[in-house]
């Protein structure tokens, strides 16, 4: 026992816990129940013993310890590429796919979470040190709250307007409002389309979100978030039973066409609003320094 | 180049319209049509197009 003990034993305790908190697991089901979690709980725990550990080391005057730091980084990077890896194999087994984008952005995630953690004990740790244990606690809150922020994105329902539209045939084409969805041959397939289908017309409320909304894995992150929560009438082998989402080329609308085992208009919709918005599908063209000069 | 996108089956029930490349279904009437269609929708596991009353494709996606 010396005087760090107590101050890197909160920092490891407080950087774990944050790393618990920001495990939740939901409707993904992502990690998995006990082992996926066990693996990332075990990781951040070591995440909070970097951070923790790096503080007594500078003030021990062992300025060459941060260099661990780095070794840190590239081990969180390889978390990356193992949540990558282990989506995109699964993915090719799913109903209806995550999509690309979607699981880059639950690799970051999962990379970044663990920085967070690093941060957390590492500001806890230096303010036990510094100053005492409320401090310390003061700090944890503080962090804590940061990080509730940095973990919620917006979701689509921030960015969009939903509205429920009717699904119809023009001969062959499959339609949702005036979009054109895709040509369904078989009367009995169309039969089971109108039956089980429902459509829903996405509005951009910005000229920003008309390129968001556009984008390939946002679409494809649609489609998996709502046929996990609302179920999906589909199976292999029944390839014209896919829910799809096409762009009316005019406005930007996108229309969803989706084929749920639950059809209720209400939660379709909160579900449908609840998307998150991707990272890596936001633009900003309004940022640009063409569209600033008019 | 790889290509994603490729007919599998044409079915029809109008021999002037159709000449080789897939295999032809050729089809007396149009439920039957439709009937061969949905067999070989399942069996080939690609979509059937209509592109016309008479003449249905099979596409794998």
């Amino acid at each position: 026992m010396n005087e760090y003990t107590y101050p890197i034993l909160f920092g490891v305790i407080i950087g774990t816990i944050a790393r618990m908190i920001m495990l939740k697991t939901d409707y993904r089901q992502y990690p998995t129940y006990l082992h996926g979690k066990i693996i990332h709980l075990a990781l951040g725990f070591i995440a909070a013993g970097l951070g923790a550990v790096a503080v007594p080391a500078i003030m021990e005057k062992e300025f060459t310890a941060i260099t661990f730091l780095t070794i840190a980084a590239s081990q969180f990077r390889e978390v990356r590429n193992m949540e990558r890896n282990t989506l995109s194999e699964l993915d090719g087994y799913e109903l209806v796919p995550r999509g690309k984008t979607y699981i880059e952005g639950i690799a970051v995630a999962f990379e970044s979470r663990n920085y967070l953690v690093i941060f957390t004990s590492l500001v806890t740790t230096l303010s036990f040190l510094v100053w005492n244990v409320y401090v310390a606690i003061i700090v944890t809150i503080i962090c804590y709250i940061i990080i509730r922020k940095i973990m919620s994105g917006s979701t689509l329902g921030d960015i969009v307007d939903i509205e429920p539209s009717n699904v119809t045939f023009d001969g062959a084409g499959l339609y949702v409002d005036n979009i054109y969805i895709m040509n369904i041959g078989l009367p009995e397939r169309q039969k089971e389309i109108l039956e089980y289908g429902m459509g829903f017309v996405l509005i951009p409320k910005t000229f920003d979100v008309r390129s968001t909304i556009a984008n390939l894995g946002q679409r494809q992150a649609i489609l998996h978030d709502v046929s996990v929560s609302l179920g999906v009438f589909r199976d292999s082998g029944t390839p014209a039973l896919v829910p799809l989402i096409k762009r009316d080329l005019d406005d930007g609308r996108i229309g969803v066409f989706i084929l749920p085992q639950d059809k209720d208009v209400e939660k379709a919709i909160k579900v449908i609003s609840s998307v998150p918005v991707l990272e890596n599908a936001i633009r900003m063209p309004s940022e640009s320094k063409a569209n600033q000069k008019e | 180049m790889q290509i994603e996108k490729a007919i599998l089956a044409t079915i029809t029930t109008n021999k002037q319209k159709v000449t080789a490349g897939a295999s032809i279904f050729i089809c007396e009437t149009s439920e039957e049509m439709e009937k061969v269609a949905a067999n070989l929708e399942a069996i080939l596991d690609g979509i059937s197009h209509a592109l016309s009353d008479e003449l249905y494709i099979i596409v794998k996606h």
